[in-house]
């Protein structure tokens, strides 16, 4: 399994945490990864709303640099990047306008996309090519009593269903109960997280954040569980604001990959934990004494 | 282009169709065309030769003319081929020395350049000029009609049939594939607009389908085998053990009282799994056959199925000298004949669990439609309290319409029966409750006698209608008035925003989808699916209960949504089509057998093909001969015979080549 | 081996000659006109029974007959009206295949489908992609094929001729008329 690895300008930047748990739990699980040589800016989601054509060719450079590197299977974490990349990929097949345009502006460069790479998330991976049993087999920490909120965000089923239901995914849940965590019912799963409203108009934003927050908070969830960095960031950032409008909630977000990385048993210190303002604690209830047990079933057999 | 014979005298007739082949095909041109082409002694285009004037033109001709063959250009052969032959039979003509030309449908309706369909019209016409020439007078094939009619289904649609036909003296057998008649109808609590109950409409058919002298009833039994052609179907019948003797059994039903187990305890299915029955069960009241039946998955004398024999059997006790029950029971196929057949096999109900942001399963106050007819009935689970299965009485309940219907993502046609449906459940809820009931529609389709009165009428009643597709019902609060609620999110799309209505339940109205066996039971039967799965009708319009198999007809939902009122006006139709047949006696049968020609070498390569064994090897003659009552007319045989000595009546091969040869030839 | 095609004239469009049955195809295409779908008016339908009445020599005499495509229409397997007729033509279809491309004729020039009574959209779709396909390829022009390989042949027998008046060896040659086509 081997795979070009599109970080994207998020997990070497706010979300570095992000790419700091995944690269080591793929390492791990024996999954592959090459960094794109040479990548760019994904074209990004808010861009595709001013010029759709610059940003569909900023993310087919990348499509056409994966499909020449070798590994055309791209890996994209970031939900936004998934998407442009995704969305990319659906625009070539489907407006030919579309296809002329990426085709003229990458033949300008050198470059040149058949529109085959298959666009990849991480969590699609883990979940189709390297298998929940698999994942189970390396569990040495299991997060037994671990109250997780799955929390997909609006960008990775929408509007492309590539490896879940669109309204009700589930591949992080049954990722996370793999880990040996319990995973909450949360029906705010693909809710939008804010976006970039925190920023733009507070009041909305900060709403969405406290929702989400709350909600999870009333079901017992001990923490949100994330994909894409920028729900990461204002599920995690923004507490102090939701405190001042609606008193205090206070949850922490943490990505799937680093409950991964625990289950696993690498170093706390080595997934980026660290560097949430909301910290994420746990100490796994300490392992039944194995004399105990032994004691117990020698007594039931007298 | 092999010239016709001196003798051929052909007459050529273009219709206009009105406007409709005309618009966009020259018809004078074409006729113009055609009387140039050798053998053709007449050739007319007129505006509608189906009509009585076309018809009797064409006889004319023939008499005047002295014509021998005759070709028609206008719509499908499947259409009017049939008219066209008795025209030509009464112009005194063999009714097979006449060729059929589709301009319509493969012409001048699927075109668009006046030009090339009017080539293209020619074209067509000239090669059945030359194939025309080619044709044989042949005599009409006529095959006698079984009198028995099978009738698959037992909801009002399959019982309507059964009775009109067995109050004509005809005798049905009627299968159902549940242990009693009823169908869905049997489940409702009202029917709509008229609010009259369900059950005291359908009871009375439902015994009169159980008394009927001339109706065998197979309750638990479905078809499994159909061998035949028209007027002959041999039908294999499966029947279920009951383990109860059904002509023992009076349905006094003290075993049920007498069961080992006190207190019934297993999911019912006849309401919806709302309550609880026992292992042995009659389903409703008023089941027909009143018998009951033991479920061998939850009685104690079986386990998982297999007779155990370990039951202290309080019910054989209860049942005493009448010795009913017959543990030891086992699966029995019964092979009957019949010549025509009714399928009435119904519908599925959407499965709601295919649009998870509708919470039905994960939130408990969720209901199906179906549901709540249980629920709201007087003889359902909760005698007609409205109790969710939280224990609450609800307050303000959301109807969610067109759940499965006219949305791409599930089944894009419009079931045509939930609009009515969930105003006649608003207004049983309301009548019940008291509660606050909101409708959310995309839009109300109200179109029969009385519908849109009912629609006002619920108006008046003070029921909400909110227009908007229910973007999903969650139950996370915004509020402290929405906490323990059922949040319905959606946008009004008259008001222009997006709206949050808690409420208590949340009733999901299913749209109607082809059961889940469809495929099944239309290849059991012959028939044909519609791409949605619905059984397809042999014309929309003008044979909307005929198969494309003949003796084979359809009523119901099984052909597509409709309510009882057109599914009982359907069946009734069905049930006459069938009388059609079998008070003539026989039908007559296209002529289009296979025959093997004296230069048959005997190779055999021809008798493994034939799917009905219509073919044998004469060991005398040392050839094969064909059985014509076996043969149905395919041609595979004629098709694959090396040395080309079997011919196919209407399809010879000399027929065929000069029809390729015209299509060609310019 | 590829297709030698002459330059197609101007006028020419492609002449795709149709066998369908009566249950399934025939009434897709006739559910085509009713739905009043749009689709190229290149091709002309003879109506069978079942697909299994189709003698690969309709095939044939088509193409020679000058048809630059040819296209057989069925039930989807298992649907068959008369049970299997469908998959002896599919059996007969892949040996004609074959041959078919053993005389240079392409691939895509004849065509079997499987298209059931309720798909009038998928009649519209098969016609239009095979007369665009058609058209990219030219015109067929089996006759004057046949022509030039029996001037060929005769060439050939002509040339098998001479070379034996010169080596004064006799080699068994086929009646010229064989080689003419009929």
């Amino acid at each position: 399994m081997k795979y070009s690895y599109f970080p994207g300008c998020s997990l070497k930047g706010l979300g570095r945490a992000y790419e700091e748990s995944l690269l080591p739990v793929m390492k791990h699980l024996g999954v592959e990864l090459q960094e794109l040589d040479d990548w760019n800016c994904c074209g990004a989601t808010a861009y595709m709303a001013v010029d759709e054509a610059k940003a569909c060719v900023l993310a087919a450079r990348n499509l056409a640099l994966a499909e020449r590197s070798g590994n055309p299977q791209i890996m994209a974490p970031c939900a936004a990047c998934y998407l442009v990349l995704n969305k990319t990929k659906h625009y070539f097949h489907d407006y030919p306008a579309m296809k002329a345009t990426i085709d003229r502006a990458l033949a300008a460069v050198g470059l040149t996309y058949a529109g085959d790479t298959p666009v990849r998330h991480p969590l699609d991976i883990l979940l189709n090519d390297v298998g929940i049993e698999a994942i189970k087999q390396k569990v040495v920490r299991p997060l037994q009593g671990l109250k997780v909120a799955s929390y997909y965000g609006c960008q990775i089923v929408r509007p492309y269903a590539t490896f879940d239901d669109q309204n009700n995914p589930t591949s992080m849940d049954r990722l996370l109960e793999a880990l040996g965590a319990t995973v909450v019912r949360y029906p705010l799963k693909t809710k939008c997280c804010g976006g970039s409203l925190t920023g733009t108009v507070p009041e909305a934003g900060i709403r969405m954040v406290y929702i989400l927050l709350n909600e999870a908070r009333k079901r017992g969830a001990d923490c949100l569980a994330t994909v894409c960095p920028l729900c990461q960031f204002n599920l995690d950032a923004y507490h102090a604001q939701v405190r001042a409008e609606y008193g205090d909630v206070i949850v922490p977000t943490v990505y799937f990959t680093q409950l991964m990385g625990l289950a696993f048993g690498l170093p706390a210190k080595q997934l980026g934990l660290h560097r949430a303002a909301v910290p994420f604690r746990w100490r796994p209830a300490p392992p039944e004494a194995p004399q105990v047990a032994a004691v117990a079933a020698a007594l039931g057999s007298i | 282009m092999v010239s016709p014979k001196q003798d051929i005298r052909i007459g050529f007739y273009v219709c206009h169709c009105g406007h409709n082949i005309a618009s966009m095909v020259d018809c004078p041109a074409v006729a113009e065309y055609v009387g140039q082409l050798p053998g053709v002694v007449l050739s007319r285009d007129y505006k509608y030769m189906c009509s009585d004037p076309g018809q009797e033109l064409i006889q004319k001709d023939i008499a005047e003319f002295d014509l021998n063959r005759v070709v028609v250009a206008s719509c499908s052969p499947l259409l009017h081929e049939h008219t066209f032959r008795n025209a030509v039979a009464a112009g005194g003509l063999n009714p097979f020395l006449f060729h059929m030309v589709n301009i319509r449908e493969h012409d001048s309706w699927v075109h668009t350049d006046r030009q090339e369909a009017t080539a293209k019209a020619k074209g067509l016409a000239r090669a059945a000029i030359v194939r025309v020439a080619h044709a044989k007078s042949l005599p009409v094939k006529k095959v006698p009609i079984h009198p028995d009619v099978l009738v698959v289904g037992g909801g009002i649609a399959g019982i309507h049939a059964a009775l009109t036909l067995a109050n004509a003296g005809k005798k049905v057998f009627l299968v159902e594939r549940e242990p009693s008649i009823g169908g869905h109808m049997a489940r409702f609590d009202k029917t709509f607009p008229t609010l009259d109950c369900a059950a005291c409409i359908l009871t009375p058919k439902m015994s009169e389908v159980g008394a009927h002298p001339n109706i065998t009833l197979w309750s638990y039994s479905d078809v499994v085998k159909m061998d035949g052609y028209v007027g002959n179907y041999t039908v294999t019948v499966r029947r279920q053990p009951r383990y109860i003797n059904e002509e023992l059994c009076t349905g006094c039903q003290e075993c049920i009282g007498n069961c080992i187990y006190k207190e019934p305890k297993f999911p019912d299915e006849f309401n919806e799994g709302l309550g609880k029955r026992k292992p042995v069960y009659i389903s409703f009241p008023q089941a027909t056959p009143q018998v009951v039946l033991i479920d061998p998955e939850v009685c104690l004398n079986f386990r998982h199925g297999v007779l155990t024999d370990k039951c202290k059997k309080t019910c054989v006790e209860a049942c005493g000298d009448r010795k009913a029950i017959d543990f030891t029971q086992k699966v029995e196929t019964r092979e009957i004949k019949v010549g025509t057949i009714i399928v009435a096999t119904g519908f599925k109900p959407f499965d709601v669990k295919r649009i998870p942001q509708y919470g039905y399963g994960s939130y408990p106050n969720v209901y199906t439609a179906l549901e709540v007819e249980r629920l709201v009935n007087a003889s359902g689970p909760t005698s007609g309290d409205v109790i969710l299965r939280d224990g609450r009485h609800p307050q303000a309940i959301a109807i969610i319409h067109c759940v499965g219907s006219r949305d791409k993502k599930t089944n894009r046609w419009c079931s045509r029966v939930c609009c009515m449906y969930s105003m006649k459940l608003a207004h049983l809820l309301k009548e019940h409750t008291g509660a606050e009931i909101y409708n959310f529609y995309i839009d109300i389709r109200a179109p029969g006698k009385g519908y849109e009165e009912f629609y006002d009428k619920l108006n008046e009643e003070g029921v909400h209608f909110i227009r908007g597709r229910v973007g999903e019902v969650t139950d996370w609060a915004m509020t402290p008035e929405e906490e323990g609620k059922l949040v319905i999110r959606v946008e009004d799309t008259l008001a222009g925003f997006v709206r949050r209505i808690p409420v208590d339940m949340v009733v999901l109205a299913t749209g109607l989808e082809p059961q889940a066996d469809s495929q099944d039971v239309r290849r059991l039967f012959n028939m044909s699916c519609g791409t949605e799965g619905f059984f397809l009708e042999r014309h929309p319009k003008l044979a909307p209960v005929n198969t494309f198999t003949d003796g084979i007809f359809i009523a119901g939902c099984c052909q597509g949504p409709r309510d009882i009122p057109d599914t009982v006006a359907q069946a009734g139709a069905a049930a006459a089509e069938a009388m059609v047949l079998i008070d003539k006696g026989y039908i007559e049968q296209e002529p289009n057998t296979a025959y093997i020609q004296p230069d048959c070498s005997g190779c055999k390569s021809c008798i493994p093909l034939c799917p009905y064994t219509a073919i044998a090897f004469d060991a005398t003659t040392q050839k094969a001969v064909i059985n014509e009552a076996l043969c149905k007319g395919c041609g595979t045989c004629v098709a694959a015979c090396p040395s080309g000595s079997i011919g196919q009546n209407l399809f010879e091969d000399d027929e065929i080549f000069s029809e390729i040869d015209g299509l060609l030839t310019n | 081996m590829s297709e030698l095609t002459s330059l197609p004239k101007a006028d020419w469009t492609p002449r795709i000659v149709a066998f369908f049955c009566n249950w399934c195809t025939y009434t897709a295409a006739d559910l085509a006109g009713v739905s009043r779908l749009k689709y190229a008016p290149n091709v002309r339908v003879i109506r069978l029974m079942c697909s299994g009445r189709v003698d690969p020599q309709f095939v044939l005499d088509a193409l020679r007959r000058g048809a630059d495509g040819v296209l057989i229409g069925g039930c989807h397997p298992g649907d068959c009206h008369y049970v299997e007729g469908n998959y002896k033509m599919l059996r007969r279809f892949q040996l004609l295949h074959r041959m078919l491309r053993d005389m240079g004729v392409a691939e895509q020039r004849v065509r079997l489908e499987w298209i059931s009574a309720a798909e009038g959209e998928r009649v519209k779709f098969v016609i239009n992609e095979m007369t665009a396909q058609i058209k990219a390829l030219g015109p067929l022009n089996l006759p004057q094929k046949f022509e030039n390989w029996d001037r060929e042949v005769i060439e050939l027998a002509r040339h098998v001729r001479q070379q034996e008046e010169i080596s004064g060896v006799t080699m068994p040659t086929p009646a010229e008329k064989e080689a003419v086509h009929v």
